[in-house]
């Protein structure tokens, strides 16, 4: 029957089947902008639901709502990468009975695909589809309201959901080919004004520094990859979030150009600077599994080169496929290292969660060389310290930190520190910068930590990396 | 920023955003600099948002200097 799968919003939450304390889920490619997971868990609690569990690929500032959602008992459990703002907040301080359960994009991927994460309705927000449910995250018609580029963080959602919504605000005809999200997966496709504002994707996390430190850090960061011995014609890269990992792209280009060295692929997050080395021909192919920013977005919808990547292809430590596993460089940001090199992304100095593990833990894991840019104190808050606030990342997967203050090598890996040493860099111990940032702000006071556990950081083999507890 | 007024003892309040951390520690460098520059009696109101001890002693020193008039870079 003609369309038959494009209903409203209601009809598909009541044809899902869903029931009270049921599993759904939302990917976040429209970051900051998203309006998905506000827009149906507000009809779920119009529509009288309790005890759901919210299973995102990661939440934001703009999921404040979701606090009332927790209040009321519509929403009792969450599931996601990262937490940020006022929802974080109130997490942090004991909102939520049960605790949050943290994973990485490619642990997400994995947990979804063997079935430990079990989603009985996806929500998943589209820039367009056609009726059968074959959709994307790029334009595909002039009536086109939106863009996020790749959808790949939903793509695990659509294959292994049980019910799987499509939400869309440009409805095409059929074929709306190529598409991520295949319409044999789908069961409803449901029509609204707007899924997310695009012009919020490259807000939170992502920025472009014009800060003199971050400059600084990025410049000595890119000597790190330029000297490591794996910047080497065909080899591959991936950034982080955060200013100074973000602008390494920009001096490595420079020094490419120099000496006609070539990338074979950039993955992961995909920004604006990668799509402009790959235009000029420094980079062969983008493995794109999120868009960072609207360059990124468009540069998927037209370049074949420019290639979507499911999660599970991206990062899952569990299937030896994934891309992370043919990675040689990644820079990632910090908002802690310790001596041990252990890494934390996702709680403050102040106790309160504030980030998101991303795909910290399984590109760290994976790659031949992982890069940690940091700069040694944030204001009087400590970047370098004794121990981490919470562990996401554990210290055997980093192999460098670089700070303003010198550049730490795992001793695990003696033969890049020799390289890195004969390139004339300044080698420091971590020990030693840790003591140097205690120097200069004096040794804090312990955070006054409650004693609930507020949220579970899992490692990506699914096991239990950290607690985080309360603050109070 | 650092609000120097009239005050029986050295009293402070401070706002901070690294207060858990780091209040007792600031705290400790307000009292220091002003006993230092022989300030014993004054209520003072401290915004931080996570300065380094430097920048809270030449905070804490101007403030005194503009409330007392006594100029303790010259004399």
């Amino acid at each position: 029957m003609r369309n038959s799968k494009v209903v409203t919003l209601e009809e598909a939450i009541r044809r899902s089947g869903l029931k009270d304390g049921m599993t759904i889920s939302f990917h976040h490619h429209f970051r900051g902008g998203d309006k998905v997971v506000n827009l149906v868990v507000d009809k779920l609690a119009q529509m009288g639901f309790k005890d759901l569990k919210l299973a995102a690929s990661s939440l934001s500032d703009v999921h404040k709502p979701l606090i009332e959602h927790i209040k009321n008992g519509v929403i009792t459990g969450i599931s996601t990468s990262g937490l940020r703002g006022e929802l974080a907040d109130a997490i942090s301080h004991g909102l939520l009975k049960e605790p949050v359960v943290f994973r990485s994009h490619g642990g997400r991927g994995s947990a979804i695909a063997n079935g430990e994460l079990r989603i009985d309705v996806a929500f998943l927000g589209a820039s367009a589809s056609d009726e059968l449910g074959n959709a994307c995250g790029v334009p595909r018609s002039e009536n086109a309201k939106s863009i996020c580029g790749s959808l790949g963080y939903a793509l695990p959602d659509a294959r292994y959901a049980k019910h799987v919504v499509v939400i869309t605000d440009d409805l095409v005809a059929y074929p709306n080919l190529p598409a991520g999200i295949r319409g044999a997966d789908v069961e409803s496709v449901v029509v609204v004004d707007s899924v997310g504002d695009s012009s919020k994707i490259s807000a939170g996390a992502i920025r472009d520094s014009k800060n003199p430190r971050d400059i600084l850090l990025a410049k000595q960061a890119a000597k790190v990859v330029i000297n490591s011995g794996y910047f080497q014609d065909g080899f591959s890269i991936q950034t982080g979030t955060g200013g100074a990992s973000l602008a390494v792209v920009k001096y490595i280009r420079e020094e490419m150009l120099s000496r006609g060295i070539k990338a074979s692929f950039a993955l992961g997050g995909i920004t604006a600077h990668m799509v402009k080395l790959h235009e000029e021909g420094l980079i062969g192919r983008l493995i794109d599994v999120q868009s960072f920013d609207k360059v990124a977005a468009e540069s998927i919808a037209k370049d074949p080169s420019h290639v979507e990547v499911s999660a599970v292809e991206y990062a899952s430590g569990q299937h030896l496929g994934s891309a992370t596993h043919a990675l040689d460089i990644v820079i990632l940001s910090a908002l802690e290292v310790d001596t041990q090199f252990n890494v934390n992304v996702l709680v403050g100095s102040d106790g309160i969660i504030r980030g998101a593990i991303g795909g910290h833990q399984d590109t760290a894991a994976d790659s031949a060389l992982s890069i940690i840019v940091c700069p040694l104190l944030r204001g009087r808050i400590p970047c370098v310290v004794p121990k981490v606030t919470t562990l996401i990342t554990p210290g055997k997967s980093v192999d460098v930190v670089v700070t303003e203050y010198g550049i730490a090598v795992n001793p695990a890996r003696p033969e890049i520190a020799q390289k890195l040493k004969a390139a004339g860099l300044p080698l420091v111990d971590i020990r030693d910068l840790a003591a140097k940032a205690t120097s200069i702000i004096g040794t804090p006071d312990p955070l006054p930590f409650g004693d609930k556990v507020v949220g579970v950081v899992m490692n990506r083999d699914g096991s239990v990396l950290d607690k985080i507890f309360n603050i109070q | 920023m650092i609000t120097i007024g009239p005050g029986e003892g050295l009293q402070v309040d401070l706002q901070s955003s690294v207060a858990a951390q780091f209040g007792r520690q600031i705290k400790a460098v307000i009292t220091e600099t002003l006993e230092g520059l022989g300030v014993t009696d004054a209520h003072v109101q401290a915004v931080d948002k996570g300065a380094l001890d430097c920048t809270i002693r030449a905070r804490v020193t101007a403030a005194a200097v503009r409330a007392t008039g006594k100029d303790v870079w010259k004399d």
